[in-house]
Order: structure tokens, then sequence, then C-alpha cells
């Protein structure tokens, strides 16, 4: 019994830890990206153009493509359901509002996560291990600054473009399934989807997407400057990074999800 | 922070830190004098990385001080440090290079984001700091593509590019050849000599100790066992002292016991 409340009250500090830990990170970031430019302390915009370019344009090949198969798949498994109901012309209102309100958020959250934010911890766990981040404290650089803030607006800027961009190809392969399968139009379709969808589907979307580019940048800045130990320390921290991610991804979908239910 | 300076330049008084529950560093005090070249030897683990460490205020004590000209490290503002900060070179273990920045972007950095001056000032203050370490010639080398000796003089650049005026070394010759290690050690000196700076050095090379320190101190276990001119700690009575500098490997466990005991037992259950 009592190992079982040892186990518990470990486990719950640990977490109250790690998310003080999160918090203390977003704090200072939103500090030197909100407000210490104002006092004349600087931003670092070359190495947030670069990491946009890295985060953002690197990714659009993928998240486009991943998002157009995803749309074919929810023309396909909606159009099983609506024909049954000979209903198959509200192909394109599901792909449309599905994509825009949960899936591109998500697809594009999930890849970045992959991609950026385990090259996040990677990046500055190898710096942590070969002492360069103490470096740049010891010359009274903030390592905030320097790391963390071109990262977090890159992703801030990012995330809802390439969101609008899932989006878009989640349609487009939609609308493939339906010129094929339904013998719907080209055209046919995407005014099918414009019926459908409203602002709302879309604002709500960019908006859980901003959330989810918050998310990857702090867990995988924090996993990387918490690496302790070397090659293998980095290598947790990635995978620790991709992970945690995910989790509070889906997590943070599910909150905004609802709250954009009840509240609509 | 242009006040004449009285007493020593570096102060650390009953200096206590632990990383979590062991304990590293037990009140250890310590005194440089402006430009005098301290050397800190121990073997590994002896705490010697973490107090320097300390002076720069990459770790907090649990209690005790630092002072580096007679400001407070441990408790004063961010901002306050940050200006004195650019008064101390740090020439980490690793060199600790930026692995992304060319050598000659390495030794810019400081100057480029710490003061106002001109680009053309900036790229012939670099020049003359890799010339001052002898490496005029690899700055368009990235460092991944210098040798091990070729890191630590970039390194010690860099740590010179603000004109400091206290030099701090983390195992300048951990993993050098012995003719790369005598090549740093005599850069040591030439620095000392030519701009008269406080340098404080860390190694467990006794050999280096004795070439470049005007004053050794000796930790062992966290705590300062001796310390004093070189010759005073040659002569040393102390038998830690003694075992350190004939390199006398540690006796064998005099409790069988004991001994038994710790092999038997696992650690953990």
């Amino acid at each position: 019994m009592t190992g079982v409340l040892a186990f518990l009250g470990r486990n719950t500090l640990g977490l109250l830890r790690y998310a003080s830990g999160l918090y203390d990170l977003a704090h200072q970031t939103a500090y030197w990206t909100f407000v210490a430019p104002f006092k004349g302390r600087g931003l670092k915009w070359g190495s947030a153009v670069h990491q946009m370019v890295l985060a953002g344009f690197n990714a659009l090949p993928i998240i486009s493509l991943i998002s157009v198969f995803v749309g074919m798949v929810l023309a396909f498994q909606g159009a099983y359901q609506l024909e049954k109901l000979g209903a198959g012309y509200y192909v394109a209102a599901l792909v449309g509002v599905s994509m825009t309100r949960e899936l591109g958020p998500l697809i594009t959250a999930i890849v970045v996560a992959g991609r950026s934010g385990s090259a996040f911890a990677a990046e500055i766990g190898t710096m942590k291990v070969s002492e360069e981040i103490d470096a740049l404290e010891a010359m009274g650089l903030n390592s905030v600054k320097y790391l963390v803030v071109p990262k977090y607006l890159a992703l801030l800027l990012m995330m809802p473009c390439l969101t609008l961009v899932s989006d878009l190809a989640g349609i487009l392969g939609g609308a493939i399934f339906g010129l094929y399968q339904l013998d719907q139009s080209f055209s046919m379709y995407i005014l099918a989807t414009r019926d459908a969808l409203v602002m709302r589907d879309i604002s709500t979307g960019l908006v859980k997407s901003v959330v989810f580019g918050l998310i990857i940048t702090k867990v995988g800045c924090y996993e990387g400057f918490a690496v302790r130990g070397g090659a293998e320390g980095v290598g947790k921290a990635t995978t620790a990074a991709v992970v945690i991610s995910i989790f509070l991804i889906i997590l943070a979908d599910l909150v905004f999800t609802a709250l954009f239910y009840y509240t609509s | 922070m242009a006040e004449q300076l009285t007493g020593p330049i570096i102060r650390v008084v009953d200096l206590v830190s632990h990383y979590g529950e062991r304990r590293v560093l037990n009140r250890v005090s310590l005194e440089v004098q402006a430009g005098e070249t301290m050397v800190i030897v121990g073997g590994s683990g002896a705490g010697k990385s973490t107090l320097l460490r300390h002076v720069i205020r990459l770790e907090r004590p649990t209690s005790g001080h630092v002072y580096i000209k007679n400001y407070d490290v441990c408790h004063i503002p961010e901002e306050q440090f940050n200006l004195l900060r650019r008064k101390i070179g740090m020439l980490f273990q690793s060199a600790a290079l930026f692995n992304s920045l060319t050598v000659e972007e390495n030794v810019a950095l400081p100057l480029r984001e710490l003061t106002q001056l001109e680009e053309s000032t900036i790229h012939i203050m670099t020049r003359i700091k890799l010339d001052l370490v002898g490496l005029s010639g690899v700055q368009h080398y990235m460092p991944a593509e210098l040798s091990g000796g070729m890191k630590k003089r970039a390194g010690l650049a860099r740590a010179l590019a603000m004109d400091p005026e206290i030099l701090l070394f983390d195992e300048p010759s951990a993993g050098l050849d012995p003719i790369t290690a005598a090549g740093i050690d005599s850069l040591i000196l030439k620095l000392k000599l030519a701009f008269k700076m406080t340098i404080v050095v860390v190694t467990h090379e006794m050999a280096s100790a004795f070439t470049i320190a005007d004053r050794i101190t000796v930790m062992h276990e966290g705590e300062v066992i001796a310390a004093g001119a070189p010759e005073e700690i040659r002569n040393s009575p102390h038998a830690r002292v003694q075992q350190f500098l004939h390199r006398v490997p540690e006796g064998e466990t005099k409790d069988a016991q004991a001994h038994l005991r710790a092999l038997t037992q696992s650690g953990r259950f």
C-alpha cells in the first residue's frame, strides 16, 4: 500500500516539476519575444527566418502529401456510410469540415512534432552536452533568447500557414475521390465544400494550430535543456520530445474541441 | 566598475554546493589576487570544475559567497552580472565552440552581440585574437575540422575576445598530447606576462601546475586541503597532497568485512 502511495506521490511530483519547468520556459520565452525587444534588447530575426524555412517551408511537401491521402481516406470512409442514405453529395461537407476543424491542424502538428520538435531537442541537447549552452551563458548571452525565441517565432507564424495548406490539400484529396467515384465535377465538389464550411470552422482550426506550435517548441526545447549525460541523453530527449508533444497536442485538442463545441 | 580595487579580485567564502543529494563542495574558501595565476589541482570528482562554474555563476551554491571585485556574484541582479561577466573569459574543457559557426564567427560572436563595434573593427580584432593564440589561417574552418589542440586555442581566442581581466581555464590540457599540452601552458604563460591577466586554471596535471602557477590550491573530495606557493605545496606534509604529487594509487580496502558486504549486497533493494 505504502509502495503504491509512494509511487503515485513520486510521479505526481515529477509531473508537477515538469509542468513548472515548461511554464518557466514559456514565461522566459514570452519575455524575450514580446517584452525584451521593446527594451532595446533585440530579437534574432535572422535565425527566426532560418527556422521558418527549416520547420515551415521544408515541411510543405510531406504535409501536403499526407493531407491529400487523409482527405481521400475520409472521402472513402464517408462515402461508405453516406451512399447508403443516398447522400453522396455530403462527402464534400464531411471532408471539408473534418479537415479544417480537426485533421488539418492535427496532421500538421504531428508532422511538425516529428520533424522539428525532435530537431529542437537534439540541437539544444547536443549543445548542452558539448558545453555550448554554458559557453553562451558564460558570455552573458541568454540561451532562451538565442536558441528558443527564433524557434518559437518560427512555429508561431508557420503553424497556421502549414495548417491552411493541409486544409486545402485534404479538400483536394476529397475532390479527387469525388471526381472518380461520385461523378462530381471538380467545381461542383468545391462549391459543395464552400456551402458546408463557415469561417468559424477554419478559424478554430487555426487557433488550435498556434497552440500546438507552442507545445512543440516548449517541449522540444525543454527536453533539450534537460539533457544529462552524453549522446544517450540526447537520444532519450529526442524521443521524449516527440512522444510528450504528441500526447499534449492530443490533450489540448480535446480541451479546445470541447471548448469550441460548448461555445458555438 | 572602474573603481580602485582593494583586496583579492576573486574571493570565495565558505562555499557549499550540492548536486542533488551529493555534496560536491564543502565550505571551500579561496582568494585570488589581481594579476596572479592560481592553479587548482585535485583528482577527478574533487569539485574543482564545480568551483570554477560557481565563479561564473553557472551553478548556484547551497550556501556561501563568491565575490568578484567585491561584487557578490550570487546575489547581484542579472543586468549587473552581465557587465561583470564581460570582464571574465572562460575556456571550457571541451572548448565549447559553437559547431554551427566557423572559427572566425565563434571568436567574433561576443563582439557582435555585446558591443556596437563596426564589422570591419570586429574583423580585425578577431584576426588579432586568432593570431595571438597561433591560429592564423584557419578562420574559415568549422570546429569539427580542427584538432583537439586547435579547438582549445580557438576557444581561448573566443575567451579573449572581450579583453577580459580574469581568465578561467577548465582542464586546458585534458585530452591533449604532452607536446600540445605544453603549447597551451606556454600560451597561458605568455598571456600572463603580456596582459597581466588574473588567471585561474583547474587541472590535474601537476607538471603543468608547477610550470604556470604563482599559487596552487589542492582540493580533495570537495574540500581545500592545501594552498600556497608551488614550493610550499611540494613540501607539504599532507598525505593526500604527497600522494597526488607522487601519483600513488588509492590503497586497498582495509576493512575486508565492509568490502565483502559492499560486494554481496546489491545497492537498490
